[in-house]
């Protein structure tokens, strides 16, 4: 089971700006280990926010996407106390679902 | 982090100015840093210390809570800014690394190799031969452990003790090292270290020498991210570093000569700001 | 008098106290020494005898990379003595493969395979062809180095000189003395010599 997200999610005027720190190796499967040998590729593939049962934010993530991604994003339609749900699956099919209540302004 | 990727192109740009190219790559390179500063990975080993500390581990089954890193046992809190310091129970100066060592060995049991061994994260690709801890995708609880340690002292002043004599020889034995030269290259500490502004390749250096202000800075971002490597390196790692780089043979982890190096530095950035664990390119 | 005797006292008193909280001069020499024995690990082709100074890297070292003028002219008499010219006469080599010995920054690391040449790692502290932009500041730019100087035989000579060994021309220098302890070759330097040197060299352009 990977690391947990780290999430915030505050209000910004009218909209909820998120911002969320997500632990993965992304690796590109383009590097060698210490012995020559190929790291097999492990990323995240997919991203998604979900809000109120809305999809919110959808992402296709590929091996360009650094070690530990940050994404920074704002959407509307949320208020404080709401709940954002972020997931993502990566390619071996490894899976993270973390939520987060959004704050005040 | 498409940021850092703008800076190829953004600095092939000013190609033609090499006069101003002095002043124009520094601005760049703290305009770099400042974009940087929106997310630090470095939480993320901040949480795992936070947990390590409190699981029950070795042979003893023990937690860290009542390691003693010099305010008292289980005090973590502005613990990490008092350091380097001397420590009755064990009559030596301590860092905070080693210090964790001697509480991993005397609370949970380990024997101390065990305690020291994968003391730095890794992915096990050395991919600027800056990685030779091999085991693909490895965590090092020390690195965790540190990290989260570290961040107990966000924002307070940097003060190790000096009133012990210990500490003082220390600080003078660190001194010494500094300006110790050796190896086909001929460095010393002080070879890069010295001077105001310069820098080698694009990475500024702090002058530790002259300003205390450059101390500052160097000393209050160890503990620090290290982007370009995905990886987060505390203050052991960076001496570790520099001493490979210098052509020395390798530095032991939590060794006395690690510590003094550690005093000398902590003092010479006495009452700077601890802003780690940081991001650093 | 007795005043003289109580200053005496007092000034006693306080260097005794004074060695109690600070440790004396050998005292420090000696905890050095036992760190740097007990400190470091061989690894690679990093033995633990690189520790060990020469008379150069002991007499800077206590200077602190600052010594007083005899000191100086006596390092920088010695170490010309060490320069060592390559057999051929020739000290002009070819700028393109100093280019790359220039840029290169392996050699001699725990981590370095030791039997791929070291490079100079001259961008490291040296501007030197203007189109690389990722150079240091720890030396002087040597852009248009040949231009300005002309490549004479006695700058030649100087040029080489400097980089087979930099404290025959400045003692204690922070500059490696890439011939004298075996870090470059001779013809890595008339490489390097002619990067500096060549007017078809990036370095003159």
């Amino acid at each position: 089971m990977a690391d947990p997200m780290r999430i915030r999610a505050n209000m910004a005027g009218d909209k909820v700006e998120v911002r969320v720190l997500m632990s993965h190796e992304m690796e590109t499967g383009q590097r060698k280990d210490a012995s020559g040998a190929i790291v097999p590729a492990h990323f995240i593939q997919t991203v998604t926010v979900t809000h109120a049962g809305k999809t919110v934010l959808s992402a296709q993530w590929g091996t360009s996407i650094s070690k530990n991604p940050f994404m920074h994003f704002r959407f509307k339609g949320g208020k404080p106390g709401d709940k954002v749900t972020i997931s993502w699956v990566d390619n071996k099919g490894d899976r993270r679902t973390d939520e987060v209540v959004i704050g005040g302004g | 982090m498409p940021f850092y990727r703008l800076l190829a192109p953004v600095l092939a740009a000013m190609l033609p100015c090499v006069s101003l190219a002095q002043q124009d790559t520094q601005k760049e390179i703290e305009r770099y840093r400042q974009l940087l500063q929106e997310s630090n990975p470095a939480e993320l080993y901040e949480a795992r210390g936070e947990e390590l500390w409190k699981t029950r581990r070795g042979p003893k089954s023990a937690s860290l809570e009542s390691c003693d890193l010099g305010l008292g046992p289980g005090v973590v809190k502005g613990a990490y800014v008092q350091l380097p310091r001397y420590f009755a129970d064990t009559d030596r100066v301590q860092d905070a690394e080693s210090r964790l060592v001697t509480c991993m060995v005397t609370l949970q049991g380990f024997t101390p190799e065990e305690a020291k061994r994968n003391p730095f994260s890794g992915t096990g690709v050395p991919m600027l031969t800056t990685d030779p801890f091999s085991g693909v995708g490895r965590r090092s609880v020390m690195t965790d452990i540190v990290a989260w340690v570290a961040s107990e002292s966000r924002g307070m002043k940097i003060a190790p003790r000096m009133s012990h004599p210990k500490e003082r020889e220390a600080y003078q034995a660190g001194e010494r090292l500094f300006f110790y030269r050796a190896g086909p290259h001929d460095f010393a500490c002080v070879s890069c270290h010295s001077g105001e502004a310069k820098r080698i390749r694009l990475q500024t250096l702090p002058d530790l020498v002259h300003s205390a202000k450059d101390a500052q800075r160097a000393f209050g971002t160890w503990p620090g991210y290290r982007v370009s490597e995905g990886e987060l390196r505390s203050m052991q790692w960076r001496l570790w570093e520099c001493f490979r780089q210098q052509r020395f043979p390798e530095l032991e982890f939590a060794s006395d000569a690690s510590i003094a190096l550690t005093m000398f530095l902590a003092k010479r950035a006495e009452g700077g700001s601890f802003d780690a664990p940081s991001l650093k390119r | 008098m007795q005043l003289k005797i109580v200053l005496a006292f007092a000034l006693g008193g306080l260097s005794v106290v004074g060695c109690a909280i600070r440790p004396s001069d050998s005292e420090v020499e000696s905890a050095t020494a036992r760190m740097l024995q007990t400190s470091f690990k061989p690894r690679g082709q990093a033995t633990v005898d690189r520790l060990n100074q020469d008379e150069v890297q002991a007499v800077c070292s206590l200077y602190k990379g600052e010594p007083p003028e005899a000191a100086r002219e006596k390092i920088e008499k010695a170490q010309q003595t060490t320069i060592r010219y390559p057999n051929s006469g020739s000290l002009l080599g070819d700028w393109r493969q100093g280019e790359r010995i220039a840029q290169s920054g392996v050699g001699k690391q725990f981590t370095d395979d030791p039997g791929r040449p070291a490079g100079g790692g001259c961008y490291n502290c040296h501007q030197l062809a203007p189109r690389e932009l990722s150079f240091g500041t720890i030396g002087p730019s040597l852009y248009q180095f040949g231009k300005l100087r002309g490549s004479s035989e006695a700058i030649q000579k100087y040029a080489y000189g400097k980089i087979y060994n930099s404290e025959a021309f400045s003692a204690c220098s922070n500059m490696p003395r890439f011939g004298h302890n075996g870090v470059l070759t001779e013809e890595q330097i008339t490489h390097l010599v002619a990067l500096l040197l060549d007017p078809d060299s990036p370095v003159n352009k």
